[in-house]
C-alpha cells in the first residue's frame, strides 16, 4: 500500500490512481453488474461499494468466491437520523422529551450514498493483503429486513444477532435472531438514533467543552469554535 | 420523563427473567450444564450453556452481554479526545492499543499525522501492551489448565511493563495517553535503559513457560489436536490474531496494512503455525510476545527526536467522511468505522473488537468435545469480556 | 493395650481409651496441618515467588488456626434440593476412611493402635471407602458441578486402586507379610548383596512399585495432576461446591489427612517406617522417637506429592483413566513378575 500511494503521489499529486482497488471493484461490477449503484476507493485505503438491496446476497457471494475476500470482518449498521436529542451538550431541561423528530435530507451524507435512514455496512477482507471491500446496501424504511449472509460467511450470524437487536433490521434466513447482549424483553432499538441514552436524559453532561485559549496560542480558524 | 420510566422498569424486568431462566435449564435429551456468568474459567461474565452426554458436549451456546456498556452508543455523545477514555476499557489488559485505531482512524478524517517521534512511541507503547496482555494469558492458560504456578509468574513478570508503561503515562491499566495529532507526553528520563532491561526479563519469562508449560507432556496432550480451525473456517468466522495465524493463515496487519505505526521500518517476524489446534494458538501467542520484546528493543535503539505533538487545533472538528482503521491488537484485529459529520464527536462509531469474532467460532468449535476440552479451547481462543461486549 | 506399656504405668480402660482417641486425633490432625502449613501455605508460596501468610504468628505459623477459626464460624448453607441427610453425613464418611487408614500405622515396636496380619490389605481397603462419602456428596448436593466431580472422583478413585494394590504387592512378596510391622522389619534385617547397615529399604529393590505407588497416591487424593473431581477451572471444586462452613473443613481435614495417611503408607512401604538403621528394632527409645521418623519421612513424601501438585496442569479424564490402565498397571504387573522371579532366584 505505502509504495504505490507514494510513488503515484510523488508523479501526480493530484489524479491518485490505485489500480489494485480499481480492479477489486471491477470484479464487483462485472458479476453484480447494475446492482452496484455506486462506489468510493480513497486511494491507499479503502474501497466502498453500495449495492442494490435485493443483490445483498449475491453481493456476498461475489465478495467471497470471485473478489477471494474470503475474510469476514464486521457487518453493522449506520443510522442516518440526525440524532433528535443533540449530542446531549446543552441542558436536559431545555429541550422537550421527547423531542420532535428532526427532518432528515433525502440523500445520505456518507461514502457511496444511500436513500434510506438505516444502511447496513459490511468489511470483507483478502488475507495476506491490505485489500477490503466495504459493502454497504440501504435497508427499506418501513420494512427493514435483508437478506443473511451466513451461508456465506459463517461469522456473520453473530454480528447479524448484533446488528438486529441495535437497529431493529431482520436479516431473512437467520434463524437465531435471539439477543446477544440485552435481556429478551428488552424493547426498542439501542443504537438507534432515536433512542434516549437515559442517563444523558437523566442527568446532563457536566463535561461541556470549555477551553480557554492559551497565552500566545494563535489558532485563527478552528480554535474559535464553541459548543453549538 | 414516563418514557424514560417505563424504559427502565422494563430493563429491570428483563433482568429478572432472564435471571430466572439462569436458576435451571433442564431438558429430556440429555442435561444443560450453564457455566458462568460466575465461572472460574470465563474470566469475568460469559455465559456458556451446554448441553451434554456424559461427558460430551452435543451443543454448546454462548451468551454475552453481561458487561454489554454500550459503547458505541456513548462514542456519539463524546468529543474525539473524550472516546480514548472509553475505549480504553474495552480490551483492558492491552489499554493502550485500543486508542490506537480510532486515534489513527480520526487522524486520517482530518489529514493530520502524528510527527515520527510520536509514531515511534505509539509502536513502542503498543507492543508493551501486547506484552502485557499476552504474557498474562500465557499464566491464565496454565491456571485454565490445572497448573497454578505459571499464572504467578505470570503476574509478577507482568509487573515490569505495566511498571514501565505507568511511568510514561500515568496509568497501569487505562492510560488514555494517546492524542490526535500525537501523545500526552514524551518518555521520562532514563526510561529506555529500564525498558530494555524489562524486555530481558520477559524473554527469559518466554523461556520459562516455554520449559514449564509449553513443555509439559500433560500440557500438549491438552491442547494437541483439541479444537482444530480449519483456515477457511477461521476465515469465515473473522478469526483473528494467533487465533488465525494458528491456524496457518499469514496475515498480520502491522505487516500488511500498517497505517501510522512505524512495523515497516522494523525488523521483525510474523509466526504462524499450520496445525490449527489449541496448542498451535498458544505457540503463536508465545512466539508474539519474544517477537514484541524484540520490536521494543528495536525502538528503544531507534527513536528518533522531535517533536511528539503535530499541529492540531485546540478544539477537535473532525470534517465528514468516513474512516475505517484496523490494527493488529493484542487480541487481534481491532478496527473503528468512524463516521463523521463535520462535528466535534463521531457521528456513528462501530468498534469491531477482536473477541467479539473470536469467540463466535465457539458453538461450531465446541460442538463433540468433552467438558475439559471446553476449557482448553476457551482458554486459546482468548477472549477478555470486555472486548466481547464492549 | 500394648502400645501403653511403655510408659510403664496401668492405666484404667477409660483411660486408655481416651488416650488413645487423642492419640489418633494427633495422628491425623499433625501431619495434615504440617502439610497445610509447610506445604500448601509456605512450599507453595515460595515456589511461586510470594511469601504466603507472615501476619498470623511468626512466619504466618498460625494462619492454620485462623483458617480454622474462619470456616467454623461461616454460615452452614445447604442447598434447598439437597437431600440434606445424605448431604450431612458425607464429609463424616470422607474422615472416617481417613482415621481408620491410622489404626492399622505402626509407629514404633509397641506405638500402634492395632497389629493386625493382614494390616495393608486393610489400610487399602479402608482407603477406598472415602469414595463413596465422595459420591454421597456429589449426589446429594444437588448440583450438576457436585455430580460430574462425584462421578468422576468415583471413576477415577477405582481406577487408580488398581495399579495402588499392585505395587504394594511387589512390596509383599518381598517382604513375606502383609504385617505392617513385619514389612518394617523385613527393611530393616534386609541387606543388599551381603550389606547390612542400612537395612534394606524397599525403595532401593521396589523402585518402581514406588513411583507406581506415587502417581496412584496422587491420583487418589485428587491432586494435580489428576484433580479432575475437583477442577476449580472445569466443574468449580466438584463435589466440594455446595459445601460451606464447617462441613467444608471436613474435607478440607479430610484431603490433606488422607495425604499424611498415604505417605505415611509409603514411608512405611518403602522408606523403612519408623525404624532406623544402626537402631535395634526393640529398642524401647524407638518407641518415642520412632513416630518422629516417621513423620519426616512423610514430610519427605509429602514433599514430592506436593512438589508434583503445583508443577503440573491436569490431565482430561480420558487420558487419566489410558494412563492408568495402559501405563500404570501393565507397569505394576512386569513388577511383580519381576519380583517373583528374583524372589524365588535369591
Amino acid at each position: 500500500m505505502a509504495e504505490d500511494t507514494a510513488t503515484a503521489s510523488a508523479e501526480a499529486p493530484e489524479i491518485v490512481v490505485d489500480e489494485r482497488r480499481e480492479e477489486l471493484r471491477a470484479v464487483f461490477v462485472a458479476h453484480l453488474g447494475d446492482a452496484v449503484l455506486d462506489s468510493v476507493i480513497k486511494p491507499g485505503d479503502g474501497l466502498w461499494i453500495r449495492v442494490a438491496t435485493d443483490a445483498w446476497a449475491e453481493a456476498g457471494r461475489v465478495a467471497q468466491d470471485k473478489a477471494d475476500c474470503k475474510y469476514f470482518d464486521f457487518l453493522s449498521a449506520i443510522d442516518w437520523l440526525p440524532s433528535p436529542y443533540g449530542r446531549y451538550e446543552d441542558s436536559a431541561l431545555d429541550v422537550p422529551f421527547p423531542p420532535p423528530m428532526p427532518e432528515r435530507s433525502a440523500a445520505v451524507p456518507g461514502y457511496a450514498g444511500g436513500e434510506s435512514r438505516l444502511q447496513v455496512l459490511a468489511s470483507v477482507a483478502k488475507t495476506g493483503t491490505d485489500l477490503r471491500v466495504l459493502l454497504k446496501v440501504d435497508v427499506p424504511d418501513d420494512d427493514p429486513r435483508l437478506a443473511t449472509w451466513i451461508r456465506t460467511y459463517a461469522g456473520a450470524a453473530w454480528h447479524e444477532r448484533e446488528t438486529h437487536e441495535m437497529f431493529g433490521i431482520s436479516f431473512d434466513g437467520n434463524a437465531d435472531m435471539r439477543n446477544l447482549y440485552l435481556p429478551s424483553e428488552f424493547e426498542g432499538y439501542p443504537l438507534r438514533k432515536e433512542f434516549p441514552l437515559l442517563a444523558r436524559v437523566v442527568k446532563p453532561w457536566p463535561g461541556i467543552i470549555d477551553v480557554e485559549p492559551m497565552p500566545g496560542d494563535d489558532e485563527p480558524s478552528e480554535g474559535e469554535g464553541t459548543e453549538e | 420523563m414516563t418514557l424514560t420510566d417505563a424504559q427502565q422498569l422494563g430493563y429491570i424486568n428483563a433482568q429478572a427473567a432472564d435471571g430466572r431462566v439462569n436458576v435451571e435449564l433442564e431438558t429430556d435429551d440429555g442435561m444443560v450444564l450453564n457455566m458462568g456468568p460466575q465461572h472460574p474459567a470465563t474470566h469475568g461474565t460469559l455465559r456458556l450453556v451446554a448441553r451434554l452426554d456424559g461427558e460430551q458436549v452435543t451443543s454448546a451456546d454462548v451468551m454475552c452481554g453481561y458487561m454489554h456498556r454500550g459503547y458505541e452508543k456513548l462514542c456519539e455523545v463524546r468529543s474525539y479526545p473524550q472516546v480514548t477514555t472509553l475505549v480504553n476499557r474495552i480490551d483492558w489488559l492491552g489499554s493502550f492499543a485500543n486508542e490506537v485505531p480510532f486515534i489513527l482512524a480520526a487522524e486520517q478524517l482530518m489529514e493530520v499525522e502524528a510527527p515520527p517521534r510520536a509514531q515511534w512511541i505509539r509502536t513502542l507503547l503498543f507492543e508493551l501492551s501486547r506484552i502485557a496482555n499476552v504474557s498474562l494469558f500465557i499464566g491464565d492458560l496454565a491456571l485454565q489448565l490445572g497448573a497454578q504456578t505459571p499464572a504467578f509468574y505470570a503476574f509478577r513478570d507482568r509487573e515490569f511493563v505495566l511498571n514501565q508503561i505507568e511511568s510514561v503515562t500515568g496509568g497501569r491499566f487505562h492510560p488514555n495517553f494517546d492524542r490526535i495529532g500525537g501523545l500526552k507526553d514524551d518518555l521520562p528520563k532514563g526510561w529506555i535503559a529500564e525498558t530494555k532491561a524489562a524486555m530481558v526479563r520477559l524473554r527469559a519469562f518466554c523461556d520459562e513457560m516455554e520449559g514449564l508449560v509449553y513443555g509439559n507432556e500433560i500440557f500438549q496432550s491438552r491442547t494437541r489436536g483439541v479444537g482444530v480451525i480449519p483456515a477457511a473456517i477461521a476465515q469465515s468466522y473473522g478469526l483473528s490474531g494467533a487465533n488465525l495465524r494458528g491456524s496457518g493463515v499469514d496475515w498480520d496487519l502491522r505487516r500488511d496494512a500498517n497505517v501510522g505505526l512505524v512495523y515497516d521500518q522494523l525488523d521483525w517476524k510474523v509466526w504462524t503455525h499450520p496445525d490449527g489446534d489449541s496448542y498451535s494458538r498458544c505457540w503463536v501467542r508465545l512466539q508474539e510476545v519474544r517477537e514484541a520484546t524484540k520490536i521494543v528493543d528495536q525502538i528503544c535503539d531507534g527513536l528518533p527526536s522531535g517533536a511528539i505533538m503535530a499541529k492540531v487545533p485546540r478544539i477537535i472538528k473532525v470534517p465528514a467522511g468516513e474512516a475505517y482503521i484496523a490494527t493488529e491488537n493484542p487480541l487481534g484485529q481491532m478496527g473503528y468505522y468512524v463516521v463523521s459529520k463535520g462535528d466535534t464527536g463521531p457521528f456513528r462509531v462501530k468498534i469491531r473488537s477482536a473477541s467479539f469474532n473470536n469467540i463466535s467460532i465457539a458453538p461450531w468449535l465446541l460442538r463433540g468435545v468433552y467438558v475439559p476440552d471446553i476449557i482448553t479451547i476457551l482458554a486459546s481462543l482468548y477472549f477478555i469480556l470486555g472486548d466481547i461486549d464492549r | 493395650m500394648i502400645s501403653l506399656s511403655v510408659l510403664g504405668v496401668e492405666l484404667a480402660y477409660w483411660q486408655v481409651t481416651s488416650l488413645r482417641v487423642l492419640g489418633v486425633l494427633l495422628a491425623v490432625v499433625l501431619p495434615a496441618g504440617a502439610f497445610v502449613y509447610l506445604f500448601l501455605f509456605k512450599m507453595m508460596s515460595f515456589m511461586q515467588s510470594r511469601l504466603g501468610p507472615m501476619e498470623a504468628g511468626p512466619f504466618g505459623s498460625m494462619q492454620l488456626l485462623a483458617e480454622v477459626g474462619k470456616f467454623l464460624q461461616k454460615e452452614d448453607i445447604v442447598p434447598e434440593r439437597a437431600d440434606r441427610r445424605l448431604f450431612f453425613i458425607a464429609p463424616y464418611i470422607v474422615l472416617a476412611s481417613t482415621f481408620l487408614l491410622f489404626s492399622v500405622m505402626p509407629f514404633g515396636p509397641d506405638v500402634y493402635f492395632t497389629n493386625l496380619d493382614t494390616g495393608i490389605f486393610l489400610a487399602l481397603g479402608l482407603s477406598s471407602v472415602s469414595v463413596i462419602g465422595i459420591l454421597i456428596a456429589g449426589w446429594a448436593s444437588a448440583n450438576k458441578y457436585s455430580l460430574i466431580g462425584g462421578i468422576r472422583a468415583a471413576g477415577q478413585l477405582i481406577a487408580y486402586e488398581l495399579p495402588m494394590v499392585l505395587a504394594v504387592v511387589g512390596v509383599v512378596i518381598q517382604a513375606g507379610t502383609l504385617n505392617l510391622q513385619g514389612i518394617v522389619a523385613a527393611q530393616h534385617q534386609g541387606e543388599i548383596f551381603g550389606f547390612s547397615g542400612i537395612g534394606n529399604p524397599f525403595l532401593l529393590t521396589q523402585f518402581v512399585a514406588f513411583g507406581v505407588f506415587l502417581v496412584a497416591t496422587q491420583a487418589e487424593l485428587t491432586q494435580t495432576p489428576f484433580d479432575m473431581p475437583v477442577a476449580e477451572s472445569e466443574i468449580v471444586t466438584g463435589y466440594m461446591t455446595e459445601y460451606s462452613g464447617l462441613r467444608f473443613l471436613l474435607f478440607f481435614i479430610g484431603e490433606f489427612a488422607t495425604a499424611g495417611a498415604f505417605a505415611a503408607l509409603a514411608a512405611t512401604l518403602f522408606l523403612g517406617g519408623w525404624a532406623l538403621p544402626f537402631v535395634s528394632l526393640d529398642d524401647n527409645a524407638m518407641n518415642f522417637i520412632g513416630p518422629l521418623v516417621l513423620f519426616a519421612k512423610i514430610l519427605m513424601v509429602g514433599f514430592l506429592i506436593f512438589w508434583a501438585r503445583f508443577t503440573f496442569p491436569r490431565f482430561r479424564e480420558d487420558q487419566l483413566q489410558a494412563f492408568a490402565w495402559k501405563y500404570l498397571i501393565p507397569i505394576a504387573l512386569i513388577n511383580i513378575l519381576v519380583t517373583m522371579i528374583l524372589k524365588v532366584a535369591f
